[in-house]
């Protein structure tokens, strides 16, 4: 990685590439950060996700604090779902005293949608509350309007679905998230390359950094499962059909290509990918190849 | 219109464990209407209670149990049966349970569970519910209420969770944050989504002392 930071690349226009980290279930934190490690110098930024799909995992603070600690710059993932407006607040100071610069301000998703469907869900604020506090926080400010005693500083990042219905919903709310103060956005898996270009012809008035979501593709299931569960996700059936045609020990091989022709097909298009290995991290470095990275 | 369901009958005898007689009370209202508080409910009920050993000191259905006044009078008539019995298993909503406690000095247990219903539904019930959340947002939504219609109930619009309409928690449910739109839009009012809404104001939760008491007070004591 070079010394300038997701921010600075970002206001340089520097097309930048950040992927993410799922944390593991229990405290068994080393593999995952020695998979990071192979791809630190193609990376510029890691996300670690809170709590993924509702899943309960270690956290996400402690994680960006070791990949900062070993040199990543990491990117704070933060949800509504688990916590009120002062376990918010409060855990975004912690995270600019642990060196923390960069949050993803997201809602999250339903507890049901987890491995804890009883939890009570919190939803106090959601991502454009949550970035407004930050944006309020940085300002010197909590939500009360009371003086802070040392004010963090942020770059503030949200998310939003190009292949969502309806669009217009979504882009409602991504301005939203724009006046609270998202200077970046990652967005949801992108598979057609299409619609993805209708979405940023959209937004470009906003003129506001986007990265567009890579998720490889394992199976043909994979594909089908999330075409059918998965909100503002479609996967062509052309690529279902490679992959399926695949055979077992070609299946990586396919969903790097496919991955490949995306982000060449994205490049132009956006100022960034996101791509989300879900457990493929080793693959990472060939996908970035094959794109020419 | 409260809805409730029975609890497992292993719940209600570890429920009943310490007590040697119980007295049976169910409610000829709501809950009747849901199988929890008829007849022939309580007749099984009291039939179990008597196969595990529970001695049923009587049994006895009224109206209206969210009724005070009518519950003590009715309870009065039973005085007898009632001072053979160690407690009352009570067959009603929440409220039903919560009036046999306060007008009878016998430890009340409840042989129901009173289930969500999504908020207020008003005397005649339909599809709207009302939290009663104490900053209505229905200024914005043209009439769709975001607290009761979005899972999450979020006030600046929709997570990115909905699929073909249907809200992320996959209970059957519709996004309302989708159905506001598709009204909004159809009116010509999207605008109104565009400004930025407050956190909710959760200190209105707590109800101010007045309104915890009822028109009926005067009489209710
Ligand atoms: S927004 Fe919904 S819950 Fe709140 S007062 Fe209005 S109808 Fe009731
Ligand atoms: S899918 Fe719609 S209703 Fe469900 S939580 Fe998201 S915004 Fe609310």
């Amino acid at each position: 990685m070079d010394k300038k930071t997701l921010k600075e690349k970002l206001q340089e226009k520097k097309f930048v590439i950040t992927s993410e980290i799922g944390p593991p279930k229990g405290t068994n934190i080393e593999p995952h950060l020695k998979e990071a490690e192979h791809i630190k110098d193609k990376v510029d930024a890691f996300n670690v996700t809170d709590l993924q799909s509702s899943v309960m995992r270690l956290g996400s603070l402690a994680t960006c604090r070791l990949l900062f600690e070993r040199g990543f710059e990491p990117v704070f993932q933060l949800t509504c779902r688990d916590r009120n407006r002062l376990a918010l607040q409060s855990d975004l100071l912690s995270a600019y005293v642990l060196g923390i610069r960069n949050v993803l301000c997201i809602t999250g998703d339903h507890p049901f949608l987890g491995d804890h469907p009883e939890a009570k869900p919190v939803f106090d604020l959601d991502s454009v509350s949550l970035l407004r506090v930050a944006t309020s926080l940085m300002n010197g400010k909590d939500m009360m309007e009371n003086e802070l005693d040392g004010k963090p500083e942020f770059f503030l990042g949200a998310v939003v679905s190009p292949g969502y219905e309806p669009l217009e919903m979504q882009l409602i709310k991504m301005e939203k998230k724009i006046e609270a103060g998202a200077r970046f956005f990652q967005t949801q898996a992108v598979y057609e390359l299409s619609s993805f270009e209708k979405f940023m012809n959209a937004v470009e008035k906003y003129r506001v950094p986007i990265l567009g979501g890579i998720v490889l593709l394992k199976t043909a299931g994979m594909a089908k499962y999330m075409n059918e569960n998965v909100a503002g996700v479609c996967v062509p059936e052309k690529y279902i059909k490679m992959m399926a045609a695949a055979k077992k020990e070609e299946r990586a091989k396919v969903s790097i290509q496919i991955a490949a022709e995306l982000i060449k097909g994205m490049k132009d298009m956006c100022q960034g990918i996101h791509i989300m290995p879900l457990g493929w991290e080793k693959y990472v470095p060939s996908v970035l190849e094959q794109s020419g990275f | 219109m409260l809805y409730t369901e029975m609890k497992d009958f292993e719940e209600i005898k570890k429920l009943l464990e310490s007590e040697e007689s119980v007295f049976l009370l169910g409610c000829g209202g709501c809950a009747e209407v849901c199988r929890t508080s008829d007849e022939k409910t309580i007749v099984e009920i009291e039939e179990k209670l008597k196969n595990s050993g529970k001695s049923v000191s009587g049994k006895l259905i009224i109206d209206f149990m969210c009724s005070k006044q009518l519950l003590a009078r009715r309870l009065a008539r039973f005085q007898d049966d009632l001072d053979r019995s160690t407690a009352i298993l009570v067959f009603s909503c929440g409220i039903g349970i919560q009036c046999a406690g306060a007008v009878s000095d016998k430890v009340v247990y409840p042989a129901t569970n009173t289930i969500s219903l999504g908020g207020f539904q008003g005397l005649w019930p339909g599809e709207e519910r009302c939290a009663q959340c104490g900053t209505c947002y229905l200024g914005i939504t043209d009439g769709i209420c975001p607290i009761t219609f979005c899972a999450k109930e979020l006030v600046n619009g929709a997570c990115g969770g909905a699929k073909d309409g249907m809200c992320e928690i996959k209970t059957e449910k519709e996004c309302g944050w989708v159905l506001i739109y598709e009204r909004l839009k159809k009116i010509g009012k999207l605008d109104l989504l565009r400004e930025i809404q407050q956190p909710r104001d959760f200190k209105k939760i707590e109800p101010d002392a007045k309104l915890r008491k009822t028109i009926h007070f005067a009489i209710d004591r």
